[in-house]
């Protein structure tokens, strides 16, 4: 049996697996001469490849496969069959380009010269926030008070910094902290209070300088708005990366079925596994942690400032996730690009490194946190569907696509890391830097029908009723304000606040978050009552959204992970079949339109003929009955059988006396 | 803002809204639109503004009664108790919280500990719908007055106190009769019988073959009346195999029966085997033939030692025996005390999937699905026909067929279809829900109760979870069902056998749950529902496409609640398919006209998709 085993993880199950021995396999005919090549990309390069190749169906037992050539390209393994032994050839092609380690520069983007598409246009695209009117621009949006920073346009101040970004104003002399431990504005609420987050100030001989730094920092983000903050020191409180990487691993190995029988195994003691990899748990908790911050802001109208180590994980998660529940711009597509963009992109996450594109052996910096941030959001899109306007096939194809190495949003480690690199690897040299095309241009994986599958058909678009969306704003606000826990509420003068930092903290709210609300059980009893008093308010899918975190709320994606299993595809069901319908519907109504359109003026579109990436997400044709895993896995000749489990028995041996006793409990009572 | 209810005001209150119609009641959603789905509010002198229905009697009310929510804390306020059930009302807190709970839902009332100092008791009631409530109340002063919980014990449990249920006296009038939803014949001629193989024989007239099952059966012609009584002396409780369904294209039938009388010394019935064969010969698709018998194996052996047990394959040949494993009423109803442990009041979040697999809930769930989902695979794709039975046929048996010909036929997946079916499978053939379920009968220790059916619609729900589309009746269909399975307002799950029902004149003295449903079928549309008129569904049963239905089970927890009324979301939705649906035809309209008006051009016909050049799967 030849195997090969997953991605970076060491003892982990094989997720590819051969399923017949070289000796099962009888050549049936003399292999047609012609050979076939695949259709290649743009720059994409053919490295090796094998024929004959038998490619065989897991759920198929009749042992019987396909013939073809199996290719390996600088880009991705293809199989094109041909109804016509090299497999180690084939094999240690596929061994090398995906587990070894790499440089960077054989990362397939570097090859690929597609040309970004034509309709990629700027006006109504996603805000890439690389530029400084992107970020002047959300800052008028949310109405925020803060310093947009220049000074780092050519990474002067530090290469970890995003080149532009914004402070609060208060924050003074920038060149003092080796680039770490500045408040970064993440966003505002409609109150003035904002979201910061920071890495931590470079830690020196003396203790008192981190403390004095710390302080400047919490006055600057206090001066923001009402002279109160809250600090949360995440890697305090959240799991690290490592933990959430080891966690992670464990998960994924309950979605790695061999066959059948592993399956219905395994699915006896599914509630516990999961249970145990701690997964979900971790999910569980970063929400809560945002729903934290988000009471902070929205109900005590407290600047918060979220740090970390580095300043661009967790934070990242958090600050995402709060933006997302108070923001309902980013629960629209656009809206949603354009944070992963800001938070992620801009904000420095090292997704090079994060990710292990490069497949370094023995690195501890490989951790799914950009996963769990599109987990986390895949809970908010389960529980509160009609408030997002992106489905869940879009989060799935978005986390796909995270392993994509044609794109340039998750390929590096931090803005400075691509322009050099992009600069480098330009072929004019010192003309222009390369251009990769970036995730958020979808035509090029994918054409536009199954590009209809990343909305939301039940999204319930904003009703324009300015009256009536702001009304309740202001009240809100005003009541508030009246509370009396809101105490300064008349500014200091700033020369006072200046010299007396020390005992004026003590004065002003100035409060570690997690302190300040106690022991975690308390932490928890609070936000509880957050949510609860939320939830009696009449739903608004435009306001706040808040998860409901209790043990039964927090689910398993199964679109993402079990999409690939057999076993559990539902034939004909599944949300797919509400979905289908409904965009069947909707897109009736809107070919009759175009032909209504077209009779107007009679202007053929211009088809669309640039080879796509990727045909996984299928366009949907005639057929009555999907699978529930449509659009991933689909095979139009499956048979209509159901999928029956094997070994039951086993799963229920009860041992008490009651499974022993008689249905009718007076019928034989002298026998037993 | 001054319009929201409270969590607090809804978390426990019932969702029953069978009354809704006659407008009496604070339910969840009215108490949202503050009072405007009342129509009329029936006074009782005594007791001012509670809103009762037709012959509803306010019977004793207290005030100063403390109920200890586990959800908010303790709450004061005043109780009353009428024949039907139970208001809790505190006014002195805003917002206003109520709960209004039908009687029938009780299994226990009893008092806590003795008397405090103070005078204070304190009563607990366990409720059949996964609660339990609690009340602290001052013990009357005067001895001889009896406390409203005294009251309230007698009212609970009409039954062992010899007076009748409440369903017999409420008398609300709606527009249609629902006693008049199932009509045998009618079913059996939609399924195209009688037929060549297949009479309808009246030997069960007047339920003297068998008293559990109903008078009209269908059996094979070959089969005499006489030979019919025999049979029904082999088979336990008489309870005979007969048809339940036959597959419209290959004539394959989905038959139920008892467990045969074998006994320890394998006793053999001729006419018996003849019926089988017989059954077997009307399917000319196929000489096979399956028995599922839905118990494991174990347990049917030991059923030998007490004159039970399966069909030997000697005896019955060219039948293959398959044991379905499902465990017996009493491995049910220890399942679902466990669940309630886990889920009421309070859920533990870090231990939960644990905690929930102990219970083996959805297991129990998963091995009914299983076998419903075998007896449905060899009826459609081996087109075979198939005899279920467990031990008496009457838990297991309907469980299973029930949820095969779900599987099977889409007319059980419509509103209409779905009360068919629960008349022709549950009610009919005998399910013993006066038993199972205990109306007004306060021996809630009865080893007879489980909740067979609540777990039948555990699995119906789990179906449309998968298949959100196939099913014509919205979740809060299900839950209503379930509610008044428990309420005792309507006669439809009173006594345990057609011949009960019928000596009891229930259908004349009680009102049908359909008539009140089928009189605001709105409420129960599913919006989703494209009907799939052919398809067979054929669900996943793997523990990890089931889940627990947490909008029954763990309603009680505000927490859990959907903070939108589920079913208004549905309304909404109704309301933008209908919109939608118009537009197309609008547009189709428009289209049509521009084609007549523009003769030589033919309308683009939407466009083929594109078939993808090939695929990594």
């Amino acid at each position: 049996m030849l195997s090969l085993g997953s991605v970076g993880a060491k003892s982990t199950k094989p997720s590819f697996v051969s399923y017949v021995t070289p000796e099962e396999i009888k050549l049936e005919k003399e292999p047609p001469k012609k050979l076939k090549h695949p259709d290649l990309l743009p720059g994409e390069v053919e490295f090796c490849s094998a024929n004959p190749i038998l490619k065989y169906t897991q759920d198929d037992l009749s042992q019987r496969g396909v013939f073809g050539t199996l290719f390996c390209t600088n880009f991705r393994i293809t199989f094109i069959s041909d109804e016509k032994s090299q497999e180690e050839t084939i094999f240690q092609g596929i061994a090398h380009h995906c587990l070894e380690e790499k440089s960077l520069k054989c990362v397939f983007a570097f090859s690929y010269t597609g040309t970004p598409s034509p309709e990629m246009q700027r006006k109504r695209e996603t805000i890439l926030f690389d530029s400084p009117e992107d970020w002047t621009q959300e800052m008028k949006r949310t109405k925020a008070n803060c310093r947009l920073v220049t000074e780092n346009e050519n990474f002067e101040l530090s290469q970890r910094l995003p080149k532009y970004f914004v402070i609060p104003s208060a924050l003074g002399d920038l060149f003092s902290y080796q680039g770490k431990g500045f408040p970064i504005w993440c966003w505002s609420h409609y109150s003035g209070c904002a979201l910061f987050k920071a890495s931590l100030p470079p830690v020196t001989q003396e203790d008192g300088d981190f403390q004095k730094h710390f302080d400047i920092m919490i006055n600057a983000v206090a001066h923001n708005y009402l002279y109160s903050a809250k600090t949360e020191d995440l890697s305090e409180s959240l799991p690290t990366i490592q933990d959430i990487q080891q966690s992670y691993n464990k998960f994924k190995q309950f979605f790695l079925i061999e066959n059948s029988t592993d399956f219905w195994l395994s699915d006896m003691k599914w509630f516990s596994s999961l249970e145990s990899s701690g997964w979900l748990d971790i999910i569980r908790q970063c929400l809560q942690k945002a729903v934290e911050v988000v009471e902070c802001l929205e109900k005590d109208n407290t600047n918060v400032l979220i740090t970390e180590e580095e300043g661009t994980d967790l934070c990242c998660v958090i600050s995402s996730l709060v933006q997302i529940m108070l923001d309902p711009y980013y629960r629209t597509l656009m809206g949603f690009q354009s944070l992963v963009q800001k938070e992620w992109v801009a904000g420095c996450h090292a997704f090079l490194d994060r990710c292990n594109h490069l497949h370094q052996k023995d690195k501890e910096c490989y951790s799914p946190v950009f996963l769990l941030f599109l987990e986390c959001v895949w809970q908010l899109v389960q529980q509160h569907s009609p408030a997002f306007q992106f489905s869940e096939t879009y989060l799935t194809v978005l986390s796909d696509s995270v392993h994509m190495p044609v794109f340039s949003t998750f390929l590096f480690n931090s803005a400075h890391h691509r322009e050099s690199v992009l600069k480098a690897e330009s072929p004019l040299a010192q003309s222009s830097p390369l251009s990769c095309p970036t995730v958020w241009d979808w035509s090029v994986q994918f054409d536009s029908k199954a590009q209809n599958y990343f909305f939301n058909p039940l999204y319930s678009e904003k009703v324009k009723h300015e009256k009536a969306v702001r009304k309740p704003h202001k009240l809100k606000h005003q009541r508030q304000l009246s509370l009396p826990s809101t105490a300064f509420k008349t500014p200091f003068k700033k020369g006072f606040f200046k010299d007396e930092t020390d005992s004026l903290k003590k004065m002003l709210r100035v409060k570690r978050l997690s302190r300040w609300m106690g022991s975690p059980d308390s932490t928890a009893a609070i936000s509880r009552e957050f949510y609860e008093s939320w939830q009696q308010r009449p739903l608004d899918y435009h306001g706040l959204l808040l998860p409901c975190l209790d043990g039964p709320a927090v689910r398993v994606w199964m679109q993402r992970y079990l999409r690939w299993i057999p076993e559990v595809h539902i034939l004909g069901g599944g949300s797919v079949a509400v979905m289908t319908k409904l965009m069947e519907l909707l897109s009736q109504v809107q070919d009759l339109k175009r032909v209504l359109e077209q009779r107007d003026s009679s202007q053929a579109a211009k088809p669309d003929h640039r080879p796509y990436i990727q045909h996984r997400l299928l366009s949907f044709g005639s057929s009555g009955r999907l699978p529930s895993s449509f659009p991933f896995a689909y095979s139009r000749n499956r048979s209509f059988k159901p999928i029956i489990p094997t070994g039951l028995m086993q799963c229920l041996m009860l041992t008490d006396s009651l499974a022993s006793q008689e249905d009718e409990a007076s019928s034989f009572v002298s026998l037993v | 803002m001054e319009e929201s209810d409270s969590v607090e005001s809804l978390c426990s209150s019932t969702t029953t809204r069978s009354d809704r119609s006659s407008g009496t009641r604070v339910s969840d959603t009215e108490l949202r639109s503050k009072g405007r789905a009342i129509e009329k509010v029936y006074k009782d002198p005594s007791k001012g503004e509670l809103p009762l229905l037709p012959e509803e009697h306010v019977q004793d009310s207290a005030k100063d009664v403390t109920y200890i929510c586990p959800f908010i804390g303790p709450v004061r306020g005043s109780l009353s108790v009428t024949n039907y059930r139970l208001f809790f009302r505190c006014t002195d807190r805003e917002p206003v919280f109520g709960l209004d709970l039908p009687l029938g839902v009780l299994s226990r009332v009893e008092k806590i500990g003795a008397a405090t100092s103070r005078g204070d008791v304190s009563y607990g009631l366990a409720c059949k719908d996964m609660r339990n409530l609690r009340f602290v109340h001052k013990e009357p002063e005067d001895s001889l007055k009896k406390s409203v919980f005294e009251v309230l014990m007698k009212f609970a449990f009409p039954v062992s106190n010899n007076m009748s249920l409440f369903a017999f006296e409420y008398k609300q009038v709606f527009p249609e009769n629902g006693w008049k939803v199932y009509d045998p014949l009618a079913e059996y001629k939609r399924q195209g019988l009688p037929n060549e193989s297949w009479r309808i024989s009246k030997v069960n007239d007047h339920y003297e073959l068998c008293d559990s099952y109903p008078a009209a059966l269908v059996v094979p012609v070959t089969i005499t009346d006489e030979e019919l009584r025999r049979v029904s002396s082999f088979r336990a409780k008489g309870r005979i195999p007969v048809l339940s369904w036959i597959h419209p294209e290959s004539q394959a039938a989905v038959v139920r029966a008892s467990q045969p009388m074998v006994g320890q010394n394998g006793r053999r019935c001729k006419e018996d085997e003849k019926l089988l064969q017989a059954i077997m010969d009307a399917n000319a698709q196929s000489h096979k033939m399956f028995i599922f018998d839905a118990r494991p194996s174990v347990n049917a052996a030991a059923n030998k030692m007490k004159g039970g047990g399966y069909e030997s394959e000697d005896a019955y040949q060219n039948a293959e025996l398959v044991f379905l494993d499902i465990h017996n009423i009493h491995v049910m109803r220890e399942s679902l005390r466990k669940l309630k442990e886990v889920v009421y009041p309070n859920i533990e979040d870090s231990h939960w999937l644990s905690n929930l697999e102990s219970t083996h809930w959805l297991e129990h769930i998963k091995l009914i699905l299983a076998g419903a989902l075998r007896i449905a695979d060899k009826v459609e794709s081996g087109k075979t026909s198939v005899v279920v039975h467990c031990s008496d046929g009457w838990d297991r048996t309907p469980q299973l067929t029930s949820l095969a010909l779900i599987m099977l036929d889409s007319h059980y997946r419509t509103i209409r279809g779905f009360q068919i079916l629960l008349e022709k499978e549950w009610l009919s053939f005998g399910h013993r829900f006066q038993q199972r379920v205990g109306h007004g009968d306060k021996n809630h220790t009865d080893a007879d109760r489980s909740p067979i059916f609540l777990q039948f619609i555990d699995c119906v729900w789990q179906m449309t979870r998968q298949f959100p589309a196939a099913f014509e009746f919205n979740e809060y269909f299900l839950i209503t069902i379930l509610d008044h399975l428990y309420s005792c307002l309507f006669g439809t799950f009173l006594c345990n056998s057609e011949q009960q029902r019928l000596k009891e004149e229930v259908p004349k003295h009680t009102v049908s749950l359909w008539s009140f449903v089928n009189s605001q079928l709105e409420e129960f549309v599913n919006p989703l529902y494209v009907g799939y008129p052919s398809h067979v569904l054929f669900p996943t049963v793997g523990i990890r496409h089931l889940q627990l239905w947490v909008t029954y089970y763990i309603r009680w927890n505000p927490r859990m609640r959907p903070q939108e009324p589920v079913h208004q979301r549905y309304k909404e939705l109704l309301a933008k398919r209908a919109e939608l649906q118009k537009r197309v035809e609008e547009l189709q309209r428009e289209a049509a006209n521009r084609t007549a008006s523009s003769s030589s051009e033919r309308a683009g016909s939407p466009t083929r998709s594109i078939t993808p050049v090939q695929t990594f799967v």
